[in-house]
């Protein structure tokens, strides 16, 4: 038994290293198009604001695997022909992102409104306050609850293994599928997971012990 | 482009999708009541324990907030069985996953509340001669139900959305529907518009309702 594992490790570690892969992308893309939908979301016209909450609300409310499947099926139906790999880090993606909207929109109203009118009065343009006075405040209030949300990239990215993706997932049950050793394996995987992923939340919660003081 | 939509097929096999709606609701139902009771006992526990039962409690709590909820499904469905000597039908075998899944959450959502609770109360409850059993049953669990109750909606509305992946081992709930329409007609971006429609309605209808209940929880009384 231990030695068919042990057979399978490198195919394993090349899972694990897809599911990584897969979540670093996904956190990358959705940390770029999250931090600029959500200034619009703050800061735009009326029109944008709406359109990011109803995406944002949309996205938010429906199962990640429904949205995954909706891209990977729906996407060729319409004309659009992706890989599947790159439909699934669009559809998780487009999940996350709408999460690190809602953090941003959260971090830049929990800054008083008196820091932005101060700014204002000495003169300073909207783009320097952005720089200068709202966002170093707002970073520190957006960093821990965006680190403990990496983690929903981590396990999110097992649903790929249903686009028939190598992740990690898929992995452990094609080597399950040759050995039958379920339970050492979905042990094994189980392990891969939290390691990441106790990893990440325990880095949220020393941030958030850091950071939770606000400059008056 | 040029894809025309058309959603006869979607409304003939619409059964499909209003009998996996409700399964979905039912499976959501019957798991966060075994997760309340399971998130309760635990995080009772967990306030008056010495550091072994912490511990334990803990490593539960973590263990199932880090791992994938696909590979819990998994684990329980096609794992357990071949351990030990049990035989459950894929229904059930979901409902024991996200039970276990939702009480973690909850053992944290409750031990916050519990400790939220003001000493204030407590040292009343003691004053007026309650037992420790009666300050629990009467002061703070009543207390820390309307603390807590906004965070159990929320575990309870993402439950219902958790529920989709249990179309993983075949159980016909919702998103089961959608893909049996989504490989049976082909009518891929009209299946899921409905089934992206239905999560929404229903979703934001349960959270509406549960708003409700707080509010005349908090006023009640």
């Amino acid at each position: 038994m231990l030695g068919q594992i042990a057979y399978a490790l490198p195919f394993l570690a090349e899972g694990f290293a897809l599911t990584l892969w897969v979540s670093l992308l996904v956190v990358v893309l959705s940390l770029i198009a999250g931090v600029i939908l959500g200034v619009g979301l703050v800061y735009g016209p009326a029109p944008l604001r709406w359109a990011v909450r109803i995406f944002s609300d949309t996205i938010r409310g429906i199962p990640i695997l429904v949205l995954i499947f909706f891209v990977y099926y729906g996407l060729p139906a319409v004309g659009v022909h992706l890989q599947s790999f790159w439909a699934a880090v669009l559809a998780l993606t487009l999940f996350k992102t709408a999460q690190v909207v809602e953090y941003l929109r959260g971090a830049v109203a929990s800054i008083p409104k008196g820091q932005s009118e101060a700014a204002m009065a000495i003169g300073l343009t909207f783009r320097q306050r952005l720089a200068y006075v709202i966002f170093p405040q707002a970073f520190r209030r957006f960093l821990p609850p965006w680190i403990n949300g990496v983690t929903d990239a981590v396990k999110g990215s097992a649903l790929v293994s249903l686009l028939g993706i190598t992740d990690l997932m898929q992995a452990i049950n094609q080597v399950i599928g040759r050995t039958y050793e379920a339970m050492p394996l979905y042990i094994l995987g189980a392990l891969l997971y939290f390691a990441v992923n106790y990893a990440l939340s325990y880095a949220s919660r020393r941030l958030e012990q850091r950071f939770t003081f606000i400059r008056e | 482009m040029g894809y025309t939509l058309n959603f006869n097929l979607i409304w003939r096999h619409f059964d499909k999708l209003w009998g996996g709606l409700l399964l979905s609701l039912e499976l959501a139902v019957i798991s966060i009541a075994i997760g309340i009771v399971i998130g309760l006992v635990l995080a009772v526990w967990y306030v008056s324990a010495g550091r072994v039962v912490r511990g334990v409690i803990a490593a539960y709590v973590e263990f199932i907030r880090n791992v994938p909820l696909i590979l819990l499904v998994y684990l329980v469905f096609y794992g357990l069985p071949t351990v030990i000597d049990v035989a459950y039908s894929a229904q059930t075998s979901f409902v024991a996953t996200l039970a276990l899944y939702s009480g973690a959450y909850l053992v944290e959502v409750f031990r916050s509340g519990l400790e939220a609770v003001p000493r204030g109360q407590i040292d009343a409850g003691k004053a007026i001669g309650l037992t420790p059993w009666q300050r629990l049953i009467h002061v703070r669990l009543p207390t820390m139900m309307r603390i807590t109750l906004p965070a159990l909606s929320n575990t309870f509305i993402s439950l219902f959305k958790d529920t989709s992946v249990a179309s993983v081992i075949s159980v016909p709930e919702l998103t089961y529907g959608a893909q049996w329409i989504n490989f049976n007609t082909f009518r891929i971006v009209e299946v899921y518009l409905v089934v992206t429609a239905m999560y929404l309605v229903t979703g934001y209808a349960l959270l509406f309702a549960l708003r409700l209940v707080e509010r005349w929880y908090r006023t009640a009384r």
